[in-house]
């Protein structure tokens, strides 16, 4: 080495040779994954155990011993020995069967179940429409207000030929989707009118924001119903009456708002102040500012936030229950209660569950998705 | 004094190789990334590794200290073999040193801190002499006066010169550098280049990947060109420079050379 | 350079005195500031007559004097003396330590199992790794309240005292709720328990005389063996030198339901199963992200200086992990003690539960719904302070 002055080369180029067949393939992937060390091994056993075993209980309770229906008597009601005498070894999804429909539109009358079932893929195609960037415009505004009226005409009816249907006899999933998305839609602007508060230097304005943000934070959801529920009335002059609903739907807005509030100041917050010392400099007002530089960039940002914090809020609308509003989750608590299905909670949770889980996975895909096809395009 | 004659002084003919590579195979799943690589350094000699990106130079010094596992063939640091031992392996990384791209200081310990940590925790030095060593490696990257900031509040060039301290501090046999300058803003890459051959003159080994071709020049025993995992050319860094065999080495020296 | 002040220090800024004009921009943002404030208070006074108009036509009393009178009011568990001819006072109080009972065990609990499960979501096993993501996911999809009911519903599923669970003996799980061994606590206990928490100070005192004379002479001292002789051996000695009493209170079945030991009841349990299963599944995301934001150069820099893998963990990994851990960690407890509030809907007796009860019997809904707020906001107000202070402590320096 050290007496080398000429340069040496390599006189035959190695080729590339095929990684030896202890590196790649199934076997290597079972190797370092699965067995990488005795470690590795034990804990890899015995979980592999523990999900067969569970697997196979839990396929045997929910098929194979499972009761999928139960003789009905000509006066509906339902004769549910079976089911009794399989509690325990085989789920009874006959409960399932008979009341799915009560389950999914509460006591809506029966022949206009059509109508909540489109209200739910209205509902569920804006969320689609929202989802795609192509219709990340102002203009989604206007889409959102078109489809909450239809819906509300819908629901409500009496016009078009439809019977009208008070809201009392709403119920299930409709209610559901209602609480969340009218809760997002109204709670939406009020979180930018907040978030934009708290960061103005006007200092009463900012006192009254915080205020706000920090005392709905610091309290749990259900005193916001409850006080909902049973202050509402009380601060509303004699005569002017608010359903129930409505009230609830309020409390929502306000607890929304603030949560909101937070995580697009988050995004306020994140934006370079190059941009807004930018928008100073071309003459903007504090208005155009906002609404043409500011916000469209801030909101972009928080997108998955935004998704996450709206899962958290589908999944708080279920404690309505706790106020006598009849939501997807009431019904099903509601459906037990008669003497032939009570004890069968599990098999109506459970169903309940994949609902929900439906939609929320939905939308946690979604926003994971988004956040790495975000921060791909932001790495310089 | 010039690189041949550090060279010949601090070295003998028939010492053992400070590093000896035989044979070496690497693969990153189904990419071959090092191919039959053998290469031997000895105690005392300066080699620059360079080689367009993807060649897998850095690779091969992460494998030196293990920081990247070799499949097949034989490494010799300092009389042990790598394997999977871990007391091998300790008594090899508390050889050799390494200073990474991206430097690596611990944001939540002092300058002083970071350099003591590894001399305490590793070589159970009391925290006096670990903090009197400390300062003196200090003193010669000539930061002495940072001592008790946080690397936050430091420069590029400062926190790569305490970067080089804190490895000295252990002081290895054998420095490894991983492209030290390549993050770095223009105007810093000189100050650490200069601790860079003051090193070089006190006669540590040092294995140095990287895209400054008057660095090599200056110091460099030998230059090693890489180019897709295999070692293509190597030699002093003069005849390489002028007089490139290969053609992929004199692609690469006309992109390289294009700025200077 | 003494006596030479900065010449940027010598004069001060003039004030600007308010024109009452449009034009400044300092009187306008004055005007919007009243005027807003204007009206929120003129619509708060609006609600507020409307109120007291409604509380007078209905006849709903108001004022503080209800706390005093005789609650008539069961509750089930108590960690304080209750019967039901104390004050709703006391009735609160119950209520109020009954969410910190569930709050606190929830809390310690979802950590400890979170934390194994976002050290899980690392594991290069890939069946552990999965099995944690998937918990989490599904935890995390589902309402809380879905997930309580669940818990409540398979609980009352399960058989009646007689044809109770029996996994191991002493432990029984029937529909009236979990019965576990216990014994009887005496004296030498306390003293023993008192020694404990003596040993946890010991141990945190010693660790910092072995780090000062590490810095002396270098040499490196193990902790685990002093600490297991204060925490456990010195217990067990205290325990001992008393008699070493252990009279074990088993429970079994007399009549209908079980005599002894601990009583866990199907609602508390059912609660802290649905809260702890719940936020362990956020706690391990937390714990996960604020492992991974330590970026893989620190443990590259710290195994190249030759350190093991344990130190790399304490000294260089955790300390930096633990910044980006706690605030959202603090979070999720405020969260376990605000979602306990869902106790209502299982029929366990929290703050929630008791004072809605109490403002049904005396129709005083305002004063009941400020009752919980009140408790809620002292809690969260607390852990924020607490949380502000210590970010301020820990925060990284930089330029």
């Amino acid at each position: 080495m050290s007496d080398i002055t000429a340069n040496t080369t390599l006189h035959s180029s190695a080729a590339a040779r095929r990684a030896p067949i202890s590196l790649v393939g199934p076997m290597a992937w079972m190797k370092t994954n699965l067995f990488a060390n005795w470690w590795s091994t034990a804990i890899t056993l015995a979980l592999g155990y523990l999900f067969i075993r569970t697997g196979v209980s839990f396929i045997d309770w929910a098929f194979v011993n499972a009761i999928w229906t139960v003789p009905v008597s000509p006066a509906g009601i339902a004769n549910t020995e079976a089911c009794r005498e399989a509690k325990g070894v085989g789920a009874c999804w006959a409960v399932i069967h008979e009341k799915h429909r009560f389950i999914l539109f509460g006591t809506y009358p029966y022949d206009e179940h059509w109508r909540p079932l489109v209200v739910c893929f209205l509902f569920i195609g804006l969320y689609i429409v929202s989802a795609m960037r192509r219709f990340w415009r102002w203009e989604l505004a206007l889409i959102w207000a078109a489809v909450l009226t239809v819906i509300g005409v819908l629901m409500w009816g009496g016009v078009l030929g439809m019977t009208y249907v008070p809201q009392e006899r709403w119920g299930g999933l409709p209610i559901t989707l209602i609480l969340a998305t009218f809760g997002l839609a109204f709670a939406f602007p009020v979180a930018i009118l907040v978030a934009l508060g708290r960061r103005s230097n006007l200092p009463a304005i900012k006192a009254l924001c915080v205020l706000y943000v920090e005392l709905i934070r610091g309290v749990p959801l259900i005193s916001l119903l409850f006080m909902a529920s049973v202050m509402f009335p009380l601060f509303l002059p004699e005569g002017m009456n608010i359903d129930k609903l409505l009230r609830a739907q309020v409390a929502i807005i306000l607890f929304a708002g603030a949560y909101l509030a937070e995580v697009v100041r988050a995004g306020l917050q994140a934006l370079p102040k190059g941009q807004y010392e930018a928008a100073d400099a071309l003459g903007l007002s504090y208005w155009k500012k906002t609404c043409f530089i500011i916000l469209p960039q801030a909101l972009r940002l928080v997108i998955p936030p935004l998704v996450n914090t709206f899962i958290g809020f589908f999944k708080d609308t279920s404690l309505v229950l706790i106020i006598g509003i009849f939501d997807l989750l009431t019904a099903g608590k509601t459906a037990i209660i008669e003497p032939a299905w009570q004890g069968f909670g599990v098999e109506v949770y459970i169903t309940l569950g994949l609902i929900y889980f439906l939609f929320c996975y939905a939308m946690s895909k979604y926003s994971a998705g988004l956040e790495t096809e975000l921060n791909k395009g932001r790495r310089r | 004094m010039s690189a041949a004659e550090t060279l010949a002084s601090s070295v003998r003919a028939d010492a053992p190789p400070a590093i000896s590579l035989k044979g070496v195979n690497k693969w990153f799943g189904a990419l071959h990334v090092l191919r039959d690589v053998n290469l031997n350094v000895a105690l005392g000699e300066r080699v620059v590794v360079c080689g367009p990106s993807g060649s897998g130079k850095s690779t091969l010094i992460r494998c030196i200290n293990r920081l990247e596992e070799h499949q097949e063939g034989q490494i010799i640091v300092d009389g042990i073999e790598l394997s999977n031992d871990l007391r091998s392996l300790d008594a090899i990384r508390r050889e050799v040193g390494m200073v990474f791209q991206s430097f690596n200081l611990f944001p939540h310990l002092t300058i002083l801190e970071n350099c003591t940590l590894a001399p305490i925790w590793v070589r159970k030095m009391p925290k006096k002499e670990a903090d009197e060593l400390a300062m003196e490696y200090l003193t010669r990257v000539r930061i002495p006066e940072q001592a008790s900031k946080y690397p936050g509040q430091l420069s590029g060039g400062q926190q790569q010169r305490v970067a080089i301290a804190r490895a000295l501090c252990m002081k290895p046999k054998i420095m490894l550098f991983d492209e030290p300058t390549s993050a770095l803003d223009p105007e810093m890459i000189k100050e650490v280049l200069d601790t860079m051959v003051m090193l070089a003159e006190t006669g540590m080994t040092m294995i140095c990947v990287t895209h400054e071709m008057g660095f090599a020049r200056t110091v460099a025993d030998r230059v090693i060109f890489m180019d897709r995992g295999e070692i293509v050319e190597s030699g002093e860094p003069q005849s390489l420079f002028s007089n490139p065999q290969t053609e992929r080495l004199q692609t690469f020296l006309s992109q390289i050379l294009r700025g200077h | 350079m003494s006596g030479v002040t900065d010449p940027r220090l010598v004069r001060k800024a003039p004030s600007r005195p308010l024109r009452i004009s449009w034009a400044d921009e300092r009187f306008r943002n004055i005007i919007y500031q009243a005027l807003v404030v204007g009206a929120v208070l003129a619509v708060l006074y609006w609600l507020w007559s409307n109120t007291r108009y409604n509380l007078e036509v209905r006849r709903i009393a108001t004022g503080w004097d209800f706390l005093w009178r005789e609650a008539g009011l069961p509750i089930g568990e108590s960690l304080i003396e209750y019967d039901p001819s104390m004050s709703y006072f006391r009735a609160l109080q119950v209520g109020v330590l009954n969410t910190l009972k569930v709050a606190v065990i929830g809390i310690v609990l979802a950590t400890i199992l979170g934390t194994l499960l976002g050290v899980a979501r690392l594991s290069k096993n890939w069946m552990l790794n999965k099995f944690a993501a998937a918990y989490v996911e599904i935890v995390r999809d589902l309402p809380l309240l879905l997930q309580l009911l669940f818990w409540y519903a398979l609980l009352q599923g399960l058989p009646g005292p007689r044809q109770a669970f029996n996994p191991i003996e002493g432990v029984f799980l029937s529909n009236r709720g979990l019965k576990v061994p216990f014994f009887v606590w005496e004296s030498a206990h306390s003293w023993a328990l008192l020694a404990f928490v003596a040993g946890i100070a010991a141990t945190y005192f010693y660790r910092r005389w072995a780090r000062a004379k590490q810095y002396q002479d270098g040499e490196i001292r193990a902790i685990w063996p002093a600490g297991l002789a204060f925490m456990i051996g010195a217990p067990l000695a205290v325990w001992a030198a008393m008699g070493a009493p252990f009279t074990p209170d088993i429970p079994a079945l007399r009549g209908f339901n079980f005599r002894g030991g601990i009583d866990i009841s199907p609602e508390f349990f059912a609660l802290l199963l649905g809260l702890t299963l719940y936020t362990a599944g956020f706690i391990a995301e937390i714990v996960r992200a604020g492992i991974q934001a330590v970026n893989q150069g620190q443990w590259e820099a710290a195994e190249a200086l030759g350190l093991p893998r344990g130190r790399v963990m304490n000294l260089i990994v955790l300390p930096q992990a633990m910044r980006v851990i706690i605030p959202p960690m603090t979070s999720q407890f405020l969260n376990i003690t605000k979602n306990s509030s869902l106790a209502v809907a299982i029929g366990y007796q929290d703050i929630v539960s008791i004072a809605n009860t109490t403002l049904n019997q005396t129709g005083q809904a305002i004063e009941g719904i400020a009752i919980i707020m009140l408790v809620y906001l002292t809690i969260s107000l607390s852990i924020s302070l607490f949380m502000n202070w210590y970010n301020k402590r820990i925060a990284l320096v930089e330029r």
